[in-house]
């Protein structure tokens, strides 16, 4: 028996002591004990809570402490981009899902714009493959059409028997309506969402920010907002008309949101989600800087926007937070904005923006926020977990929401550090994350990702010793 | 004496009156010194600059070439189109390469928004934007209105009209930022297609009917028409485009007495102006040439830190 490591945390615990635990499903908000066997949830004890004297008993090794802390379902990400097959210099499905890990999440669905893209029965499954060594649950999402091409509609049918549990060409939106019709029409026999990424690409071609006064002041192409709305339009009408389920990914204006509204009230089977930098960040940003993390598709909106988006969130419009994580080399991050490829990294920051911006400003409660992030998204795609059930897999999480801490993106998981949020003060953190029952987060060094290649441990070996140098 | 308190020159968004007034009077200085026999000073010897130029522009290359010479600086110019590399690998390897050969100011004109941003953060040098994608070009900013204050000896309270190409252009924003800062009363006129989205928050009045705009103004600057404008599907075509918004002597008449016509060049003689216009005695284009080498002097005197030493 390893002695050591049972000092330290226990990595397979039996119980998680005294925290409060908040399962939005079950209306549950309340101090209690959470006991695991076997990887699974196995009883929630409310009235007899372990004592100092009873964790004498279960074995003080086997008891993690979670008071003062939020006991929780683990966070669900419904947009990550996790670049494997094809940039794994940038992220690998090992090395995103200890990101997640590291962000509270338990479950990622990543995105299938890899280089090959997520077309077909033998590429899901080989991301599935990977998943396995993985530090969160993996759920892929399939093409919508052949290659992304958005011509041809993809063997929908056998993505799903492989294992996907939605389709999107997220990065490239279907602008053929023909085509959208079609791929409504074909997935309402597999009952999955069409996950659309809403960009008329005649009305953005060229643009590099939202379309406004700072894009005016900078002289750069704008991206308007009905770019996004036209299609948002355009694929309710279909919807109505052909059926199938939509899902609209990213939104990022008040126009969209206002779309989505209307439709929901005409109970159409329309979701929508968004992303914590469009809840936070806007255009403004990037007269200050230039920075090019900030170059995202959609771009930062317009003031206006964020609090419409804010809005939503709170009235119920938009049914969950994702991160839509999207790491990009050094190499090709720092360089002009015009030559940036858009998007930025969101896993590890998530709940640190939902906390500081959303929560302690007052749009939602602590357990709304935490059912936008479990199962909210959970009943979006249809997934297992979100919630705190007997029986279930152990997919917790522990977060402490008083935690100020700074966020230093050359110091997460991820392997890429494009991040805008690099250097920003948070309040709230995740401390435990529990994957059936296994601590995956905190692990005692980086090293411990399996999956990472001979070169990438090198990598870290050597960062590591410079910190601790550094400490020294 | 004053300082200028700024080490690179990136825009005129947010500069003071103050500001632009003591690089115009510095500019003063400097054009009599262009008007002496011997038109050079050592103002700036032992100190190295780069004209660095991702775009083709013969004219703004030139007048900060001539204004380093006449300051006694040694130059190393780089010119790329950036066409054949990938933009982005260019720029970043020819950063790397200036930060090793300790260069005191980098000049630089570059089609996206933000390079001059991007050269502060890399570099130790003095920046100076000549133009960066449609988002500034402050020399011709400080040398449109140095010519128009040389002219009427004041700047403030006077109507200026900037016509054309307003969505594309950085001299417009440039001009815009210093001329009401400076106190003058701006506005814009353009076909609907080429004004760039709330562009009036910009505190300028916006026109697209150009007998309107002209009505009553002392000022016409008038914006080079980029010829692709109309492949893109801007303008139908450039006949229509010229019809309602060439600048004609029908059209001057509408002008205060005593108005002046602008065109930071080259002319598209014909297109946005017509001959006759831009030939007139009401024209200071090519006054607006010889008062560039001039601002850009003071401007590179200013940055170069070189304050406590007198204009010799
Ligand atoms: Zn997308
Ligand atoms: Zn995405």
């Amino acid at each position: 028996m390893p002695k050591k490591k049972e000092e330290g945390f226990p990595r397979v615990p039996a119980v998680i002591a005294g925290g409060r635990i908040i399962d939005p499903t079950a209306s549950i908000d309340k101090t209690g004990d959470l006991y695991i066997e076997n990887g699974k949830i196995v009883r929630i004890e409310f009235n007899k809570l372990l004592s100092k004297k009873s964790i004498q008993s279960v074995g003080s090794h086997k008891v993690m402490d979670a008071s003062g802390q939020v006991v929780s379902p683990g966070f669900i990400d419904l947009h990550v981009h996790l670049r494997e097959p094809g940039r794994e210099d940038e992220e690998t499905v090992a090395t995103g899902t200890k990101a997640a890990a590291a962000g509270g999440f338990t479950s990622v669905c990543c995105m299938p714009n890899t280089d090959p893209p997520l077309d077909n029965q033998e590429n899901i499954r080989f991301v599935l493959e990977q998943a396995k060594a993985g530090f969160a649950r993996v759920y892929p999402l399939g093409c919508i059409t052949q290659g992304r091409k958005g011509e041809r509609i993809a063997e929908i049918g056998d993505i799903v028997a492989a294992g996907a549990v939605a389709v999107t060409d997220d990065g490239s939106p279907v602008m053929d309506a023909s085509v959208m019709r079609l791929a409504f029409e074909y997935s309402r026999m597999f009952g999955i969402p069409i996950v659309q990424h809403a960009e008329d690409t005649n009305l953005s071609f060229g643009g590099l920010m939202h379309e406004g006064f700072v894009s005016t002041i900078l002289g750069m192409r704008g991206i308007p907002a009905a770019a996004e709305e036209v299609i948002v339009a355009r694929d309710l009408k279909l919807l109505e008309t052909f059926g199938g389920r939509l899902h609209v990914a990213h939104i990022s204006t008040a126009g969209a949101l206002e779309l989505v509204r209307q439709a929901k009230k005409k109970k159409l089977p329309v979701t929508c989600e968004v992303t914590p930098h469009h809840l936070t960040l806007t255009d403004e940003e990037i007269k200050k800087s230039f920075n090019p993390n900030l170059r995202v598709n959609p771009p930062l909106r317009s003031r206006k926007d964020v609090e419409a988006l804010r809005e939503g969130l709170v009235d119920g419009t938009i049914d969950a937070i994702a991160t839509d994580h999207a790491p990009h080399s050094r190499e090709e991050k720092e360089v002009e904005f015009d030559a940036a490829p858009n998007g930025m990294i969101g896993l590890e920051t998530a709940f640190g923006i939902v906390m500081t911006e959303i929560v302690a400003k007052g749009y939602l409660s602590l357990a709304q926020a935490v059912e936008k992030l479990t199962s909210a998204p959970a009943q979006v795609f249809g997934l297992p977990g979100g919630q705190l059930k007997i029986g279930h897999p152990a997919d917790i999480i522990i977060f402490d929401p008083g935690q100020s801490w700074t966020y230093r993106a050359s110091e997460g998981f991820s392997k890429s550090i494009n991040s805008p949020f690099d250097g920003w003060g948070f309040k709230g953190k995740v401390t435990s994350t529990l994957l059936a029952g296994k601590v995956v987060y905190p692990v005692e060094s980086k090293l411990e990702v399996v999956g990472l290649s001979p070169q990438d441990k090198i990598k870290l070996q050597v960062a590591e010793r410079k910190k601790q140098k550094k400490r020294k | 004496m004053k300082k200028f308190a700024h080490k690179h020159l990136l825009g005129l968004e947010g500069m003071t009156r103050e500001e632009i007034e003591f690089v115009l009077d510095t500019a003063v200085t400097f054009k009599e010194v262009l008007e002496r026999p011997i038109k050079k000073v050592p103002t700036l010897r032992g100190l190295t600059i780069v004209n660095l130029f991702y775009e083709p522009s013969t004219r703004t290359r030139i007048s900060f070439e001539l204004a380093q010479k006449r300051l006694s600086a040694d130059t190393v110019n780089f010119s790329s189109s950036g066409s054949s590399v990938k933009k982005g690998e260019t720029l970043r390897d020819t950063v790397r390469n200036l930060e090793a050969m300790k260069i005191d100011m980098v000049v630089v004109r570059h089609a996206s928004s933000g390079v001059p941003y991007f050269l502060t953060r890399c570099l130790e040098s003095s920046i100076i934007n000549a133009g960066d994608g449609a988002h500034e070009h402050p020399t011709q900013g400080l040398l449109d209105i140095y010519t128009i204050r040389e002219k009427y000896g004041k700047v403030e309270g006077l109507r200026v009209v900037i016509v054309g190409d307003v969505k594309h252009s950085r001299v417009a924003r440039s001009n815009i930022w210093g001329l009401k800062a400076m106190g003058a009363s701006v506005s814009v006129c353009a076909p609907s297609t080429l004004l760039p989205a709330e562009i009036e928050k910009m505190g300028v009045e916006v026109f697209t009917d150009l007998n309107k705009a002209l009505w009553g103004a002392d000022v016409v600057n008038v914006l080079r028409l980029q010829l692709e404008r109309q492949e893109r599907g801007f303008l139908p075509t450039l006949r229509e485009y010229s019809r309602l918004f060439g600048i004609t002597r029908e059209r001057l008449t509408l002008l205060n007495k005593n108005y002046t016509i602008m065109h930071p060049g080259p002319i598209n003689r014909g297109v946005e102006i017509t001959p006759e216009v831009a030939d007139s005695p009401e024209s200071v284009i090519l006054a607006q040439v010889t008062n560039g080498v001039a601002v850009r002097m003071a401007v590179l005197y200013l940055l170069s830190g070189q304050q406590e030493e007198a204009v010799a």
